[in-house]
């Protein structure tokens, strides 16, 4: 039998209900590959070896949670100093729908200090490292979770996706991430960034695996106002064996092609495996057509009033009284956020920025809109480039934002977008974004799975 | 790159005010940095200003949703102890903090 660890959720919830193999040598497994590797990765800020938890892992499906996801009485830092030995007296509504499904908590993950940044170095807790070249980034902020992923230190992972933090580091490290429509999960016991724009979602090594988990997370919540959708569903015991909705085939489905998404600041070579992408999505019966996305040019402009705004409020907690230290430690980035934001709300500066960002953000969500009309999906780059060096990017701030520029307007639009692996370019995986209308995780994932049955990405794993 | 006087959007002054307004402690070194990289920033997000947007609403929340209600009950809560988990300081079952009344803010 091939490695427990190299075998994705779907796979091993089938292998422990065949009685291959028991849910103590499943956690055993997944110890020793982090004992072993983690260390060079930096995947895990905390691992739950010691079981000495409220709940234990050993008889649980073990998941990764990133650390922005409040455990119950588990280290939660979010990446930052000031929470450095914090420890939440309750679980996130995820992490309590997990436990119900008997999955625990086999670690906390690596991740930009309260979730701002776009490569995972913005960590008080250091760097993670991308598994396929560790002079890279792993794309962030998400970081921890999607190395966790592509390097089988754990079954599957949580994330928070605010302008990217899924889909980017999914695609950076080649795992399928999926960003749900806003108010699709409960945000409760997510420490918060940006409220119009976060949302909770998963790192897995399959999207059958996405879809599962995304049945497992979502439904209405009284402690999210937000969240009041009714649950997903496409359980995932009658597809293991009965072909059902995710499975059905893409013939005829209209995919929109966003011009705007392919133009200057695209790697050439990026481009080229996007394109191959599309047209396998042709050869599975799909119709191509290309759609406008007219206001994305001015989509992170709009973006960056938006996200430090909301940040600049949710801050404000962090003063040291209640839980964890003084603003004193709040690192660089998380700053240079609270001082935007602080600053476009500040007196006499509200209209020409926050105002004209909402608006601005209504064009993008309308631009959404019309082309929803006569596609299903819309598909294109997650990145603008694969990963690159660790530090190229740290001192230019405008640079690093401007790698959010195709993944930030599903945020600011609420509706799902997944990430799957589609190829290479210098051996360095490039993902393909699949977005969706608000709600229609369905047939974002549909696509994502006819994609995946047809190609063989996803079972390309990192050498460590 | 460094920018010249006029290109300076956030002056030092500035800073310094926005950091206090957010309560945020600065070093002079994080003041220069900032000012430096907030102007630059402000220029790219100038572009907003060329989206016409005469007539058209803003967008604050897009869940769809507004004055979600649940039935006026009480719910289970976090106890005092589990609430005092964290604080560095406490004292005799509460939160300490700065005095906010009477003499000088301490």
């Amino acid at each position: 039998m091939a490695d427990i660890t190299s075998l994705t959720l779907t796979q091993t919830l089938k292998a422990l209900e065949e009685k291959e193999f028991s849910l103590e040598e499943l956690n055993k497994a997944y110890l020793e590959r982090i004992k072993k590797y983690n260390s060079s990765l930096n995947a895990y800020l905390f691992v739950n070896e010691q079981n000495k938890q409220s709940f234990s892992t050993s008889k649980k499906i073990p998941a990764a949670i990133k650390d922005v996801i409040s455990t119950k009485d588990i280290p939660t830092t979010a990446g930052s100093k000031v929470l450095g030995g914090y420890r939440p007296p309750y679980d996130a509504t995820v992490v309590n729908l997990l436990l119900e499904q008997g999955v625990g908590v086999i670690g906390k993950t690596n991740c930009d200090e309260f979730a701002m940044g776009a490569s995972g170095e913005n960590s008080a807790y250091g760097v993670t490292k991308n598994p396929w070249d560790k002079t890279k980034v792993p794309g962030g902020t998400s970081s921890g979770s999607a190395v966790a992923v592509a390097t089988d230190l754990c079954v599957f992972a949580l994330g928070s996706d605010t302008g990217g933090s899924i889909r980017q580091p999914a695609s950076l490290c080649g795992v399928v991430g999926l960003k749900t429509s806003y108010g699709r999960v409960s945000r409760y016991g997510l420490i918060a960034t940006a409220s119009s724009l976060d949302t909770i979602g998963s790192l897995t090594k399959s999207v059958e695996d996405a879809a599962l988990v995304l049945s497992w997370i979502s439904g209405p919540d009284g402690y999210d106002a937000n969240c009041t959708n009714e649950k997903f569903t496409l359980q995932p015991k009658t597809w293991v064996n009965h072909p059902t909705r995710l499975k059905a085939s893409i013939q005829g489905l209209k995919v929109g092609v966003p011009k705007e998404y392919f133009g200057e600041g695209l790697d050439s070579k990026v481009k080229e495996v996007i394109n191959k992408a599309i047209k396998k999505l042709e050869e599975l019966g799909a119709e191509v057509v290309e759609v406008s996305l007219p206001h994305s040019p001015y989509a992170l402009a709009a973006y960056y009033i938006i996200n430090p705004s909301e940040i600049s409020a949710n801050m404000a907690r962090f003063d040291g009284i209640r839980f964890g230290f003084g603003r004193e430690k709040i690192g660089p980035e998380v700053k240079r956020r609270i001082m935007l934001g602080t600053f476009a709300l500040s007196s006499g500066y509200y209209d020409d920025y926050y105002a004209q960002a909402a608006k601005v953000r209504t064009l993008v969500k309308q631009d959404f809109e019309k082309a929803f009309a006569s596609v299903d999906v819309i598909v294109g780059p997650v990145s603008p480039t694969t990963a690159w060096n660790l530090g190229e990017k740290v001192d230019d701030p405008l640079k690093m934002y401007l790698a959010d520029i195709y993944t930030i307007s599903a945020n600011l639009a609420g509706i799902p977008g997944l990430s799957v692996p589609c190829g290479f370019s210098d051996g360095l995986p490039v993902g393909l974004q699949i977005l969706g209308k608000q709600w229609d995780e369905e047939t974002v994932l549909r696509v994502g799975y006819a994609y995946e049955q047809a190609t063989d990405w996803r079972k390309e794993k990192p050498k460590l | 790159m460094k920018l010249t006087k006029d290109q300076v959007r956030l002056g030092r002054d500035k800073v310094k005010h926005v950091a206090k307004l957010a309560n945020l402690p600065l070093t002079p070194e994080e003041e220069e940095k900032y000012s430096e990289q907030l102007s630059k920033i402000l220029d790219y997000i100038d572009q907003l200003n060329s989206v016409d947007t005469k007539g058209v609403e803003p967008t604050f929340n897009v869940s769809g949703l507004s004055n979600v209600m649940r039935k006026d009950e009480s719910l289970a809560s976090l106890t005092q102890e589990e609430a005092l988990q964290n604080p560095s300081q406490k004292q005799e079952g509460f939160f300490v903090t700065k005095r906010v009344i009477g003499e000088e803010n301490g």
